[in-house]
């Protein structure tokens, strides 16, 4: 394997992570509510449909990433409902959010473009376009960074700065400012907030809210910037591998960061499976394609280090005494 | 908070919910500019009104019954098994390579043998969740979801590496051989006169040779086995021992230690007759359908197991009733997909839509029953 | 200020801190509290004593905004105040210490005191300003903590002093606290009434919830009594004894003696030599325990609760594991192994009813009948054939059962959650007893049980044991163990401190025993 083709690897693995990075997020804003969240799946879905069925219809990759976010919320907001209100259970929602989501896409996607559930290829300012980063053709030419910088760093969705950006953001919203503090009790314990006098509910809401945005922008991403419209079943499972990569993170945003890039590589890899022989390997694909799985799995086992959950995490808030 | 009397809980509760699913799928049919009515009625057409509807609704019915039992067992236990997907996938596996490896004389032969098999595989899926569960504290529904995905990537890699026909293309098995080919509704006496093909005259229409032709159909012998199945299950969770101690677990597991419950093993062994009951489902699909192991084999069944566990309440009567409902979901949305331009995927809506009323908004329901009672009671 | 102590004069200069007028709440058809009127005077510590379902928890709820009160008024520093949520109790200037602590336990002291009462957006400023204060209200009421430990990591008394520097950061000039002692050692609670009265001397007051005597009469001003909801009296602690307290709370003369013959004790049924136990924190909870019992006698465990009496019974119960030796009728009991299973302890003659009935002893969602099978579903008379269980003989075995046990109503198929807590605790004592052990365990056998069933219960022991049965007893009630137990045992952190006998010793020698004062050396 040649260094260009190692750029090429490192740059899909970029491009994959993306929409596993705004899922997981997501989901970190979620569980360290204290809400579980299994619909990560169904909202990036709705997100995607949303964004290809508007930046096809108004030709703004904005307008669709604003509908993206919108669908998402719907769902998000049904979650909340039923977890947080209703005090349901809060797997079981998100595993029907999931079968909503793909049902409703393909009956939406068929009513209005009737093209087997798929939304018309997106063209030009329906497309999320490629930002250039600073230097990167002045830079191209310095040996083993220069490529590095222009092919891998530069050239990418603007989401995908958006989503690294978000990580630090996220580390300092959490740990840093009073909203984080008070998202991280409501999921530890959230009898300690509401005997403080702050709604548990408000929170719990605003974090499941935070979750639908984020989720949204993951499916915009998916649908205008990493392919050219939206498909049935886009996502194909990424917001289970972002779920498993929260927990391969332990609820934790930096790592957060370095568990997406590390799946992203690995469906990078199953894209390539040229480059595993070209180094004497003969991983099969499918192989590929479970080792998140695999990984989180042997997480779970606690083989490597013990992943403790938020400790209110799952649990309907009822109010005690 | 209001408690409803019995009866409600049990009988009006999965109906309210399911009216609420039914009527926001009609909204999203009105939404996208096409009728309720037609839909429902397409539907019930062809879904009920002819023995060969019949011969399709009860053929899902079945792999909904196996799948919804798993999710209940587990549920007893405490365990929300969504690994029945996966874990039918691998009773799929096994049923094949039993009917593939081995030279069975006789179908019912066969049978034994393949539902033993996919027993075992089923079974063997659902115990390293079962192990994580019950040994290092894992949460089983993050792990059964992640076998899921695991068991799809073993199926695609050992179909298209290994049980692939070396002249096939396709990612399936070789066909089985006819010997094990199970009897179907149209094959079974008394019950194959319902099969019967007419002509448009009356007469029952006969092949060359004399004989009367029957409408094919699914729906096989392994229905009854489902049946079968529905009342082992009750007999286990409210007349054994081992269900006793299932169901004392699963409402509390304090008290089950106190009791000399052992943790482990109940969640064990929970888990392994929730597999096993998952896998079983192979016999309906792979055996008597398919008669090869394809890609994706359960077609999401292991899903709907979840819907049908829960609106049947957790008990082998409800989830016998629901199973045919969703059955008849089934079907009916294939003819849909047939007859009219509404999309087959309604019934994932419907589905969903079922799950999350019986199972995450049921408190909702409960709320607005409650106010039903007192309002009558006022 | 001084001069407020357990002043009940009113005059406009010092309104009282808190008065409730009137004040009921109901809940479905459960009255918690009716038409409750109390005066707490600035500056005093205020006791509120009862039993446990008396209403206390209830009204101090419904004074954080917890509850909504049906009807009443709350006046603060005589200006009536709406307490619609615990935001309002807040800024009303109360503070509550709840029994069971709100603190995240993988947060630090500082985050824990600054949480919902942080100064802006930022959290930077607001934990500065935090540890300025608590520096400042450490030294002030000797309530010294590391406000960078982390709570989980801290000591139960440790983390008791974390919700009072939270109320006190929050500026609370009233603070309650509900059943503060009942987790600390003797001398964490000494030290924590050396900073509620350090808290008076400043002007603040204190409400002190409790079901113990002795405490209202060290520490508070005035004491107001609460039996079934109701208000029964309000009296300077001064003017009045425990008898009359006690007897205030019962509502009758307290003489709970059960009569009984004397022992006659046989062959020895259980030795224990050098139980310990260690939780799962690494913990010691149980540190080298002896004792023995004979057929044909009540050993009573009197301690503060957490001195390790529960960790006792559910090793003896085959719920948690220990090292040590324990024998019964000679036979060496399986401690850490495949043997060490309520099962296998039950097979061992050994029958248990647990401290909490509700939590170990039943399934609450189960009906009666099956609650009866409850560890014993393995019984030969339970089943049918080897595959199956014979529900109807279960059935007929329940009815029998709450024949002989009065349960009401004697209705097998109904859920055990839908009994009172002395019919509940009946069906788990007619499980444990009708099983004629050989030894019984029973842990806090009348705890929230109505005085008619008390005595049923007592009188069904008493018979276990003149069956020539042993019996261990574990109570926190000191008056229990007294009335019937052959010999008692007192147990503090995890050892026994002592043996007596129930005929020569009193309640005096007994309480400093529980609270870990030992005789000359012997333990």
């Amino acid at each position: 394997m040649d260094y260009a083709t190692f750029l090429q690897l490192l740059d899909t693995t970029l491009r994959l992570a993306t929409p596993l990075l705004f899922a997981c997020l997501a989901g970190l804003y979620s569980e360290r509510a204290g809400i579980f969240d299994i619909g990560l799946e169904g909202k990036m879905l709705m997100g995607a449909m949303c964004a290809g069925t508007v930046a096809y219809l108004t030709g703004s990759v904005w307008l669709g990433a604003l509908a993206a976010i919108v669908g998402s919320l719907l769902f998000a907001l049904v979650h909340g409902l039923a977890s947080i209100t209703f005090r349901g259970n809060q797997l079981i929602s998100g595993v029907a959010l999931n079968f909503v989501a793909s049902g409703i896409t393909v009956l939406v996607a068929l009513a209005l473009f009737g093209q087997g559930g798929r939304t018309p290829p997106l063209e030009g300012g329906a497309r999320m376009g490629e930002v250039t980063l600073p230097f990167a053709d002045a830079l191209r030419s310095v040996p083993i960074i220069g490529p590095l910088y222009a092919d891998v760093i530069s050239g990418h969705p603007l989401l995908v700065y958006v989503g690294i950006a978000l990580v630090p953001a996220t580390w300092w919203l959490l740990y840093r400012t009073r909203f984080g503090l008070r998202l991280r009790a409501v999921g530890e314990n959230p009898a300690s907030v509401d005997t403080a006098g702050v709604s548990v509910a408000r929170l719990r809401f605003a974090a499941v809210l935070i979750a639908g945005i984020l989720c949204g922008l993951a499916g915009a991403y998916m649908a205008t910037g990493l392919q050219a419209g939206f498909g049935r079943e886009m996502t194909a499972g990424r917001g289970y591998i972002a779920l498993a990569a929260l927990i391969f993170a332990k609820w934790r945003p930096w790592h957060a960061l370095w568990a997406c890039l590390l799946f992203g590589f690995f469906q990078s890899l199953a894209l390539r499976p040229d480059v595993l022989q070209s180094v004497g390997l003969r991983v099969p694909v499918p192989v590929l394609d479970a080792l998140p799985y695999i990984l989180t799995v042997i997480v779970l086992a606690g083989l490597v280090g013990k992943a403790v959950p938020p400790r209110a995490g799952g649990e309907p808030y009822v109010k005690e005494r | 908070m209001n408690s409803l009397p019995k009866w409600a809980d049990v009988v009006l509760v999965p109906l309210i919910s399911l009216i609420l699913a039914a009527l926001v799928s009609a909204l999203v049919l009105l939404a996208i500019g096409q009728s309720p009515m037609q839909a429902l009625t397409v539907m019930v057409k062809g879904a009920l009104m002819s023995p060969q509807g019949w011969g399709y609704t009860l053929y899902y019915a079945t792999s909904f019954i196996f799948t919804g039992l798993a999710v209940t067992v587990a549920y007893h236990a405490g365990l929300f098994n969504i690994g029945a997907e996966g874990q039918a996938q691998l009773g799929g596996l096994g049923v094949a390579l039993c009917c593939l490896m081995l030279p069975w004389p006789h179908w019912s032969l066969a049978l034994i043998g393949a539902m033993v098999a996919a027993a075992v595989f089923g079974a063997a899926w659902a115990a390293v969740p079962a192990y994580l569960q019950a040994k290092r504290g894992s949460h089983i529904v993050i792990t059964t979801i992640m076998f899921n995905y695991i068991a799809a990537a073993l199926m695609i890699w050992l179909l298209v590496d290994f049980l692939r026909p070396p002249t096939s293309m396709d990612p399936a098995s070789a066909r089985f051989p006819a010997t094990v080919s199970l009897p179907h509704f149209h094959q079974l006496p008394f019950i194959s006169d319902f099969f019967l093909r007419y002509t448009p005259d009356g007469q029952v229409r006969l092949n060359p040779a004399g004989e009367p032709m029957y409408q094919k159909v699914p729906a096989n012998i392994s229905f009854f086995l489902a049946i079968l199945a529905c009342v082992g299950t009750w007999v286990l969770l409210w007349h054994t021992r081992l269900g006793y101690m299932i169901r004392a677990f699963g409402k509390s597991e304090k008290a089950a230690r106190y009791a000399g419950i052992s943790a482990v093993k109940i969640t064990i062994v929970t888990m392994l007759i929730s597999g096993a009951l998952a896998g079983l489902m192979a016999i309906n699909n792979v055996m008597g359908q398919a008669e090869r192991l394809l890609q994706n084999s359960a077609e999401g069944a292991g899903f709907i197991g979840i819907a049908v566990a829960l609106m049947g309440r957790n008990h082998p009567v409800g989830v016998f009733l629901a199973a045919i409902l969703f059955g008849f979901l089934y079907q009916g949305g294939a003819a849909l997909g047939l007859e009219t331009t509404i999309p087959i995927e309604l019934r994932i809506v419907v589905q969903g839509l079922v799950i999350l009323f019986t199972g995450a908004l049921d408190q909702m329901v409960r709320m607005m029953l409650g106010f039903a009672f007192r309002a009558r009671r006022a | 200020m001084a001069g407020a102590i357990g002043s009940g004069r009113q005059t406009p200069a010092a309104p009282f801190a808190i008065e409730l007028k009137g004040i009921s709440k109901a809940f479905g058809p459960v009255q918690a509290n009716k038409d409750i009127s109390i005066q707490v005077a600035k500056g005093s510590i205020h006791g509120i004593i009862g039993e446990n379902g008396a209403g206390k928890s209830t009204l101090m709820s419904i004074l954080y905004g917890f509850y909504k009160a049906d009807s009443g008024e709350i006046l603060i520093n005589g200006r009536p105040t709406s307490i619609p949520d615990s935001q309002s109790a807040i800024r009303a200037g109360i503070g509550m210490v709840f029994q069971h602590f709100k603190l995240v336990q993988n947060f630090t002291v500082l985050e824990n005191i600054i949480l919902g009462a942080e100064d802006g957006a930022m959290l930077a400023p607001s934990l500065s300003k935090a540890r300025r204060v608590l520096d400042q209200l450490s030294r002030e009421y000797e309530l010294d903590v590391d406000p960078d430990a982390l709570i989980e990591d801290l000591s139960v008394g440790h983390q008791q002093r974390v919700e009072i520097l939270k109320a006190l950061y929050r500026q609370a000039e009233i603070l309650i606290l509900d059943e503060p002692t009942g987790v600390l050692t003797p001398a964490e609670a000494d030290h924590l009434f050396r900073i509620l009265n350090g808290l008076k001397d400043q002007g603040k007051t204190v409400i002190l919830i409790t079901h113990k005597l002795r405490e209202i009469m060290e520490i508070t001003d005035t004491v107001s009594v609460m039996r079934r909801g109701q208000m029964t009296a309000t009296v300077k602690t001064a003017e009045t004894s425990p008898e009359q307290l006690a007897e205030l709370m019962v509502g009758r003369k307290v003489l709970l003696q059960v009569e009984k013959q004397p022992a006659n004790p046989g062959r020895t049924v259980l030795e224990v030599e050098n139980l310990r136990v260690v939780d799962e924190h690494g913990v010691e909870r149980l540190k080298g325990i002896n004792l023995h019992i004979r057929a044909g006698e009540i050993l009573g465990i009197a301690g503060v609760a957490g001195n390790g009496q529960s960790e006792l019974l559910e090793v003896l119960g085959g719920i948690d594991h220990g090292t040590g030796t324990i024998r019964i009728n000679g036979k060496e009991l399986d401690l850490t192994g495949k043997h060490s299973d309520g099962q296998s302890r039950r097979a061992d003659g050994i029958a248990h009813v647990p401290e909490d009935r509700q939590v170990l002893g039943l399934i609450m969602d189960f009906t009666a009948w099956e609650n009866v099978a409850f560890g014993y579903h393995h019984a030969p008379e339970y089943q049918k054939n080897a595959l199956l269980m014979d529900n109807a003989a279960i059935r007929a075995d329940c009815e029998a059962k709450m024949a002989t046990f009065d349960v009401r109503p004697p209705i097998p198929t109904l859920a055990a959650k839908n009994f009172s807590g002395g019919n509940q605790q009946k069906i788990v004592v007619a499980r444990e007893i009708e099983r004629n052990p050989d030894l019984l365990l029973v842990g806090q056998p009348t705890r929230g049980v109505d005085i008619g069933a008390i005595e049923f219960i007592h009188k069904q022991i008493v018979a276990l044991r003149d069956a020539g049965k042993a019996v261990l007893l574990v109570s926190v009630e000191l008056d229990e163990i007294m009335s019937l137990s052959d010999r008692i045992a007192v147990m503090f952190d995890g050892r026994i401190m002592g043996e007596r006998d129930p005929a020569t010793t009193n309640e005096r020698e007994l309480g400093l025993l529980m609270a870990g004062v030992a005789e000359g050396g012997a333990a």
